[in-house]
C-alpha cells in the first residue's frame, strides 16, 4: 500500500497522457460517425435498389466482425500486404487508423439506429408537411428531425457508453492510450517495473467518464421531454 | 366558372383499381360531401386533390387553370408541385399535427417557410412574421382556441388537435379546403366541437371538399352530396335528393345500414 502511494504520482501523470489520447479517439470518432452513420441510414433506406442492397451488405460485413480484427485489418494491411505502409511507424499513423476503423464501425451501428428511429415516424407527419406546401428539406429539418433524435437517444446511449469502453480496442496496434499507459508499468515504465495496479487502475477513468457521459445524455433526454 | 374542375379520375394500385373514372365540379363557396363505406376511394380521391397520390388518368383543374392532366405528362418536378398543393388543404383524420410546436407554431411554421420565397424576405422579415403570427392567432380564436395557443399537441384534446389542424390548414388561404373524415378518431362529443367549426366555415362560404361518415352532418351543411362506392360515383346531387330520396339501390343499401346502427 505504502509502495503504490509512492508510484501513485508517476502513475497518474502517465495514465493521464494515455487516457487524453482514449479521450481523443472518443470524441473524433464520435464526431465522424454521427454524420457519417446519418449518410449510410440514408444510403440503406434508398429507393435505388443497388445503393440500399450494398449498404445494407457493408453493414452487414461491418456489424458482423469483430472491431478488433477490423482495426488489425485497417492498420497492416496496406503494410504488409499492399507493401505500402500508408501509416507510417509513429503514433499519429497508428491514431489516424484507428480513428477511421472506429468511425466506420460505429457509423454502421448508428445508421442501424437512425433507420429505425426515421422509420418510426408515422407517415403522416410527412404527408402534413407536403400538404402545407413544404420541401422534403424542410419537413426532415424542421419536422422530422428532432422527433427522431427523441426516439433514438436511448438506443444511442447505449452505444455512446460501449464506445467509450471499446476505445481500448486500439490498444491491439499499440495506440498509446490508456490501457497501453497502465500496462507499460508492467515490462517497466518511468522506473516503476512489475506493477499491476496502474492497469486495474485505468477502470476508474472508465468509470468516472461514462458517469460524465450518462449525466450529460440523461440531460438531453430531459431536454426532449416537452413533447410527446 | 367552377373552382374545382375534376374529370375522370383515375387511379390503380397495382392490379387493384381505386377509381375508376370520378368526375364532379365544385363553385366558390359550395361545400361538397363525400359519402361511401370504407375501401370505396374517397381517401384516395382526396390524396389525388392534394398530390400525395398521382393519379393514372383524368385532370384536375382549380379556377380553370390545369393542375393536372394524365394526357399531357410534363414532368412534374417537386417545386411545380408543391406550388399547386397550396391551391389544397387538406386535414387529415388523424390530425398529424407537429408534436414538437406549440398549437401557434403548427400554425405559423409553413407561411414562415414559404415566406422566405419571397424577393424582399430579409428586410421585410419582422414584419412578414409579424403578420403570420397575427392572423395564426386570428384564426385559432376563431376555432376557440385563444388560451390554448401556447400548448404542445399533447397536452390537447383531440377535438383541439383537430381546430389547431383545421386553422393550419386556412392559414395558407387554400382556394378548397379538404377534409379526411376529420371526426372519425372522435368521440361523439368532441366530433361535434369539430363539426361546429366546419359548419362555421361554411356560413363563411368556404369551398370545401368532407369526406364524411356523419350523415346527418352532411345532410345539414352540403351543397352537394356525392355517394361513392367501388371506385365510382354512383350518385350525386343535393343532399336532400342523395340522402333523402335515393334513387339508386346501392345508395339506399348504404343509408340503411346507418340507419340501423
Amino acid at each position: 500500500m505504502e509502495l503504490i502511494l509512492q508510484q501513485m504520482p508517476t502513475v497518474l501523470k502517465a495514465l493521464n497522457v494515455g487516457f487524453l489520447q482514449t479521450l481523443k479517439l472518443f470524441f473524433v470518432t464520435g464526431l465522424g460517425a454521427f454524420p457519417l452513420g446519418l449518410v449510410i441510414a440514408f444510403g440503406s433506406m434508398s429507393r435505388f435498389k443497388p445503393l440500399s442492397a450494398l449498404t445494407r451488405c457493408v453493414v452487414w460485413v461491418v456489424r458482423g466482425t469483430p472491431l478488433m480484427i477490423q482495426l488489425l485489418i485497417i492498420y497492416y494491411f496496406p503494410g504488409m500486404v499492399l507493401k505500402n505502409n500508408i501509416w507510417g511507424s509513429g503514433e499519429a499513423g497508428r491514431f489516424l487508423a484507428s480513428s477511421i476503423a472506429f468511425i466506420f464501425n460505429y457509423a454502421c451501428y448508428f445508421s442501424e439506429i437512425y433507420r429505425g428511429g426515421i422509420q418510426s415516424i408515422p407517415r403522416g407527419q410527412q404527408e402534413a408537411g407536403l400538404v402545407l406546401g413544404m420541401t422534403r428539406g424542410q419537413i426532415f429539418f424542421r419536422v422530422t428531425l428532432l422527433q427522431v433524435i427523441k426516439r433514438i437517444v436511448p438506443p444511442m446511449s447505449n452505444e455512446i457508453i460501449t464506445l467509450v469502453k471499446d476505445t481500448a480496442l486500439a490498444r491491439i496496434i499499440a495506440l498509446q492510450e490508456i490501457i497501453w499507459a497502465g500496462q507499460s508499468f508492467l515490462k517497466g515504465s518511468h522506473g516503476i517495473a512489475g506493477a499491476i495496479w496502474p492497469l486495474f487502475f485505468t477502470a476508474v477513468y472508465y468509470l468516472a467518464f461514462t458517469g460524465v457521459v450518462t449525466l450529460a445524455l440523461g440531460r438531453v433526454e430531459k431536454r426532449l421531454d416537452y413533447f410527446r | 366558372m367552377a373552382v374545382l374542375d375534376v374529370k375522370d379520375i383515375r387511379k390503380s394500385f397495382g392490379q387493384t383499381e381505386i377509381l375508376k373514372g370520378i368526375s364532379f365540379s365544385l363553385e366558390k363557396g359550395q361545400v361538397v360531401s363525400i359519402i361511401g363505406s370504407s375501401g370505396s376511394g374517397k381517401t384516395t380521391l382526396l390524396r389525388c386533390l392534394n398530390f400525395l397520390e398521382t393519379p393514372d388518368g383524368g385532370s384536375i383543374a382549380v379556377n380553370g387553370q390545369t393542375l393536372f392532366d394524365a394526357a399531357a405528362p410534363a414532368a412534374q418536378r417537386e417545386a411545380d408541385i408543391r406550388r399547386k398543393r397550396l391551391h389544397f388543404g387538406l386535414v387529415f383524420q388523424s390530425f398529424n399535427l407537429f408534436p414538437q410546436y406549440t398549437a401557434l407554431e403548427n400554425v405559423t411554421l409553413a407561411g414562415r417557410l414559404l415566406a422566405k420565397e419571397e424577393p424582399d424576405y430579409k428586410d421585410r422579415k419582422k414584419d412578414i412574421f409579424a403578420r403570420i403570427d397575427g392572423e395564426a392567432r386570428q384564426l385559432l380564436a376563431q376555432m376557440g382556441l385563444s388560451d390554448r395557443m401556447d400548448n404542445y399537441p399533447h397536452q390537447l384534446s383531440g377535438g383541439q388537435q383537430q381546430r389547431v389542424a383545421i386553422a393550419r390548414a386556412l392559414a395558407l388561404r387554400p382556394d378548397i379546403l379538404c377534409f379526411d373524415e376529420p371526426t372519425s378518431a372522435l368521440d361523439p362529443e368532441l366530433t361535434q366541437e369539430v363539426l361546429r367549426v366546419i359548419r362555421q366555415l361554411a356560413d363563411r362560404q368556404t369551398t370545401m371538399v368532407i369526406v364524411t361518415h356523419e350523415m346527418a352532418f352532411a345532410r345539414d351543411v352540403s351543397t352537394q352530396v356525392i355517394f361513392m362506392d367501388d371506385g365510382v360515383v354512383v350518385e350525386s346531387g343535393s343532399p336532400e335528393q342523395v340522402i333523402g330520396a335515393p334513387t339508386q339501390e346501392r345508395t339506399r343499401r348504404f343509408l340503411d345500414s346507418y340507419n340501423q346502427a
